[in-house]
């Protein structure tokens, strides 16, 4: 069984899933994150599967686990880099990931997770209105 | 036209998780080999990884058989997956999306059968399920 390491940026728990994941490491990372937000107090969690190559049901399960664990710590989860053909296949298959917030890589998880991302959406609202006249 | 394949195919047991990850991965290399597209090669995978895991969740384990296969002019990959375990005692209900007879999703079933061209099985209660997939280059 591999561990996933779960890394720590000021609020966020990162997490870049680069193995072949075995059910038996889904569910040790979903324990471990757990218990890592309710130590560090983390407020968000960024779930990289950009290295996996399929989404099946017990892995879509535990993303969807994993956001609602979090949500009830007062962490939120954002799941980003999903390829396109898993987006397509998890779809197909009937997984809609309900519950989960995603992004399409890190950067854009990270901007979604930053406390005053808020704000920054009003500041670029009021430009796209100011440039519409 | 005649090409030789370097693997034809393989038999693998299913008898623990990472055993999951062995077929998923021997499924992979064939699709790749019978040059099935990006989404084609990662719909069967998943398939392949929901049976594999029901033969070893429901089937209390069993064997999986990947091998390419010719249709015509097409190539594909075949996915046989068998165990002998309870079978199931009604197919219908089990192939229905959301039906769960553990604490699973209740996709397993009746969402590889969506991603696949081609999906059979076959269950006897008391003597064992065999399910077969498979898929070809378009």
């Amino acid at each position: 069984m591999n561990e996933v390491p779960i890394l720590k940026i000021g609020s966020t728990l990162l997490v870049s899933i680069q193995v072949e994941l075995q059910d038996d490491t889904v569910l040790q990372l979903q324990e471990d994150l757990a218990a890592r937000i309710t130590r560090t107090g983390a407020r968000g969690v960024i779930i990289d599967i950009s290295g996996l190559e399929i989404v099946d049901s017990f892995i879509g399960r535990m993303l969807a686990s994993v956001a609602a664990v979090s949500r009830v710590l007062d962490a939120r989860t954002v799941v980003v880099g999903m390829r396109p053909a898993v987006a397509i296949t998890m779809v197909e298959l009937g997984l809609g990931l309900h519950g989960v917030q995603t992004a399409l890589d890190v950067d854009r998880g990270l901007a979604l997770l930053s406390p005053d991302s808020g704000a920054a959406e009003d500041v670029l609202l009021a430009a796209v209105e100011r440039d519409a006249g | 036209m005649t090409t030789t394949s370097p693997t034809t195919g393989t038999r693998q047991p299913v008898r623990d998780d990472s055993d999951v990850v062995r077929v998923r991965q021997a499924v992979r290399r064939l699709a790749q080999q019978a040059r099935l597209s990006l989404v084609d090669q990662t719909k069967l995978v998943t398939a392949a990884s929901e049976l594999a895991r029901n033969t070893l969740v429901h089937g209390g384990g069993g064997e999986a058989e990947v091998e390419l296969v010719t249709s015509g002019l097409r190539t594909g990959v075949r996915a046989v997956f068998s165990d002998q375990g309870p079978g199931i005692a009604d197919l219908d209900l089990a192939l229905t999306d959301g039906w769960t007879s553990g604490g699973g999703l209740g996709l397993g079933l009746s969402g590889s059968r969506r991603l696949v061209e081609h999906f059979a099985i076959d269950t006897t209660p008391g003597v064992g399920t065999r399910v077969e997939i498979a898929a070809w280059a378009r």
